[in-house]
């Protein structure tokens, strides 16, 4: 595995590529919904939501300080008493969602209280329930000031997959790192790494740019 | 009939009614008036539940209204309506989206019944060309005018108007207040906040004149306009009339 072009060099970089990229979407979208559930959470009002309201402040203030590698070793070891059969991947992908699900959160919160407090108080007045006030008139409002920071958080989380090597998964970076230890020039494998990540990075970053000009048209 | 009885609420954190009593008759046109910060808009808000009551009974004909149960506060809002001072149209819907969601949502009426009586209400209000216009492409006259219809398209007993001219170009004014005196032949029960004082005398049954949180007097409206009775009454007679 020295030659960059050798058909299994290629077929590990891809492999790598796809873990990368795997834990990033699938990730960052489980993290997107239930950081939706939590936002929602903290804005409701009913008194017997009062403990799940403070969980789910407890949750997002928690994940949102502590570092992505503590969060990684945390999901491991917790995981490896739980679900000792999940693979080191899976551990992985649900550290990205533990992480994403608090900042995501923070987003949707944002991007929920842009809507003018004025038409949620004209909806209730008009007898609408929370469920249909959410779906009809806040979320409508919310989505173009939620999906540009969303979108940048998961660009960003490309990279910090990265992390992901210390628990052993062979993602883009861990996969460069294996590369050269066999052999491979350091330029050539952590160069080839970097056009990876950046190929990665640029469309995710255009298709974001793309969905916010839609967005932004409605 | 609405009654209020000894209503206590306050408003971020401060106490701005204490002890609020009055009711509407139905078909009744009753007025508040006093000076800003006396509490007529609480009192429209406390109503209609946007504002928690800390003491105090509302009562809609003859029954205590419970504004801690979803299904009171649904039932009350089924029959009781406000339009706001700053119209609270929703930004992302056109007008007909606007007026018919709560009858389709709220009222369970099929989507064609709530837009043929969206319809029919804007025809009645001049803006049917305005149906599928956005609020932001409306004057503010307009989309005042669409929040009332919004308002009256849940067919309700009671209206309730919060300084519903007061965020309005002078030559805007006109255009609403000829609205709420059209309805005020409806027979529908409208209870008015406003400091347009010529139209209040004009469209009232009865007058309430409110300080401090407090009702201080209350009477039909020439009465209260012509020969107030309280101090208090015709110190705020003498200082609208010197404007």
């Amino acid at each position: 595995m020295t030659e960059i072009f050798a058909p299994a060099t290629l077929a590990f970089l891809g492999e790598a590529l796809l873990r990368t990229l795997g834990m990033t979407l699938i990730g960052c979208s489980a993290g997107f919904a239930i950081g939706l559930a939590l936002a929602l959470l903290r804005r409701s009002r009913a008194g017997w939501l009062a403990p799940a309201r403070w969980l789910a402040m407890l949750w997002v203030e928690g994940f949102r300080r502590i570092p992505f590698l503590v969060i990684l070793m945390l999901v491991l070891f917790g995981v490896q008493g739980l679900a000792p059969g999940l693979p080191l991947i899976g551990i992985a992908t649900l550290a990205v969602t533990l992480a994403a699900s608090a900042y995501m959160a923070e987003i949707i919160r944002g991007g929920l209280e842009s809507v003018p407090a004025a038409q949620v108080e004209g909806a209730e007045a008009l007898g609408l329930s929370a469920g249909t006030i959410t779906r009809t008139i806040l979320l409508p409002q919310a989505w173009r000031v939620i999906v540009p920071p969303a979108a940048a958080f998961m660009v960003m989380f490309v990279k910090d997959t990265a992390l992901a090597s210390h628990l052993g998964v062979v993602e883009l970076a861990f996969a460069g790192k294996i590369m050269v230890n066999r052999g491979m020039s350091p330029v050539v494998g952590f160069g080839a790494v970097m056009l990876l990540y950046f190929a990665l990075s640029w469309p995710l970053g255009r298709a974001a740019r793309a969905l916010e000009v839609r967005l932004a048209r409605t | 009939m609405l009654e209020l009885e000894d209503v206590h609420a306050s408003y971020a954190g401060r106490r701005v009614l204490h002890g609020v009593s009055l009711a509407a008759a139905r078909g009744e046109i009753v007025s508040l008036i006093g000076p800003s910060g006396s509490g007529k808009s609480t009192v429209l808000r406390a109503a209609i539940g946007l504002t928690p009551l800390d003491a105090g009974t509302v009562r809609l004909d003859g029954a205590a209204v419970d504004y801690a149960s979803a299904e009171s506060l649904k039932r009350l809002r089924r029959r009781m309506s406000i339009v706001f001072q700053q119209y609270n149209l929703f930004q992302n819907m056109d007008v007909l989206a606007n007026i018919c969601l709560a009858p389709v949502k709220v009222l369970g009426l099929a989507p064609a019944e709530a837009e043929g009586r969206a319809m029919a209400l804007l025809g009645q209000m001049g803006l049917a060309d305005k149906a599928r216009a956005r609020p932001s492409q409306l004057s503010g006259g307009q989309q005042q005018r669409v929040a009332i219809v919004r308002a009256l398209a849940m067919q309700p007993d009671i209206l309730l108007l919060d300084e519903v001219t007061a965020a309005l170009d002078p030559e805007r004014v006109g255009e609403v207040l000829d609205t709420v005196q059209a309805l005020a032949s409806t027979g529908i029960t409208l209870l008015i906040v406003s400091h347009e004082m010529a139209f209040v005398r004009r469209i009232s049954h009865r007058v309430v004149m409110m300080d401090e949180g407090r009702v201080v007097e209350t009477g039909p409206a020439e009465a209260v306009f012509g020969a107030p009775q309280q101090a208090r009454t015709q110190a705020f007679m003498r200082a609208i009339l010197r404007d």
